[in-house]
């Protein structure tokens, strides 16, 4: 690895991270905005430290759902991760505590940051400093959406828009993946959209994984 | 189930299969139906919770002009591959704007 490639990764990773991180300004803001406090909300930006789950977990509190629909739709969000490590064990070979910090770190971004560099090293590099610079800012930006948020109404910002627009930017990428992708996402919304008047806030988000059933039938064919 | 309940099972759970990744033999989760499945989830989820957040209150289909305008223009930033920020920003300032206007009139 030579120092400039080294540099240029880095540099990229910071990017992501500033980037991203940004978002959690929004995350700080409609995590008091459903009632939880400033604490709370930084204490899910620190240790939780998945953007997709924190949102939906927030976003079904604000709907008004159960605690354990939230719970539930935050953590199947949150499976994911499971798989991005398996991805990234070989790549970052860590062993006791820097395993632990590998794995608060093991997101979307440092993932697809790692896994697109040509070798190992530069792996880890991207991997570390794409945790480094989401994780600063991700936090930051948290703190101050979460004190923003607990003095002015949210709605006032139009944060009400800010939420399904950022859900559709996370969901964006996946759905230029292939038309499987966009069949799937076409078929929860729909599931979702029937469900909201006849079940309780939550639910109807829950049940959308019933579109993954298109998935193992459309592969049988 | 209360909300610090919450936030530190939201916290174990999401460490928990964080950590699982390290420490579970690769083989165990290569198979290809449970990997396709754990890398659609998110589709599904994510769609609905659009879906949900742009239309929802509650248990009502509520559709509130700014709100779905705002969204609207997100969705276009969203479409032209705008950074994160410009959508969140143009998605908040376009609702924002649009209800200023309304209730000044």
């Amino acid at each position: 690895m030579s120092a400039p490639e080294r540099s240029a990764v880095v540099r990229d990773s910071l990017g992501v991270g500033l980037a991203v991180g940004a978002y959690g300004f929004a995350f700080g803001a409609a995590s008091v905005a459903a009632g939880l406090s400033v604490l709370q909300s930084c204490l899910l930006s620190l240790l939780a430290f998945t953007g997709g789950t924190q949102f939906a977990v927030v976003g079904v509190v604000a709907g008004g759902g159960s605690a354990a629909a939230a719970l539930a739709g935050g953590l199947l969000l949150g499976s994911r991760n499971t798989l991005y490590a398996m991805r990234l064990a070989p790549l970052l070979r860590v062993r006791g505590v820097r395993r632990l910090f590998a794995a608060l770190g093991t997101i979307d971004e440092s993932t697809a940051m790692a896994v697109a560099q040509p070798t190992a090293p530069l792996s880890r590099v991207a991997f570390w400093w794409t945790f480094g610079g989401v994780f600063t800012f991700w936090n930051l930006s948290t703190l101050f959406g979460a004190l923003a948020g607990s003095l002015v109404d949210p709605a006032a910002f139009g944060l009400d828009a800010v939420v399904p627009a950022a859900f559709l930017a996370l969901l964006a990428p996946r759905l230029r993946n292939g038309v499987l992708e966009r069949r799937i996402a076409a078929a929860g919304a729909v599931i979702a959209a029937a469900l909201i008047p006849f079940t309780p806030p939550g639910v109807p988000v829950l049940a959308a994984c019933g579109a993954l059933l298109l998935a193992a039938r459309l592969r049988e064919r | 189930m209360n909300l610090w309940t919450l936030v530190i099972l939201t916290i174990a759970g999401c460490y928990l299969f964080k950590l699982a990744g390290y420490l579970v033999p690769a083989r165990l989760l290569e198979h290809p139906g449970t990997r396709r499945v754990v890398e659609l989830l998110p589709v599904a989820l994510l769609a609905a919770l659009v879906v949900v957040e742009a239309m929802a209150d509650g248990r009502h289909i509520d559709l509130d002009g700014p709100r779905l305008v705002g969204f609207a223009a997100g969705a276009v930033a969203v479409w032209r591959r705008a950074p994160f920020l410009v959508i969140v920003l143009v998605a908040g300032a376009t609702a924002a704007l649009l209800r200023l206007a309304i209730t000044q009139n």
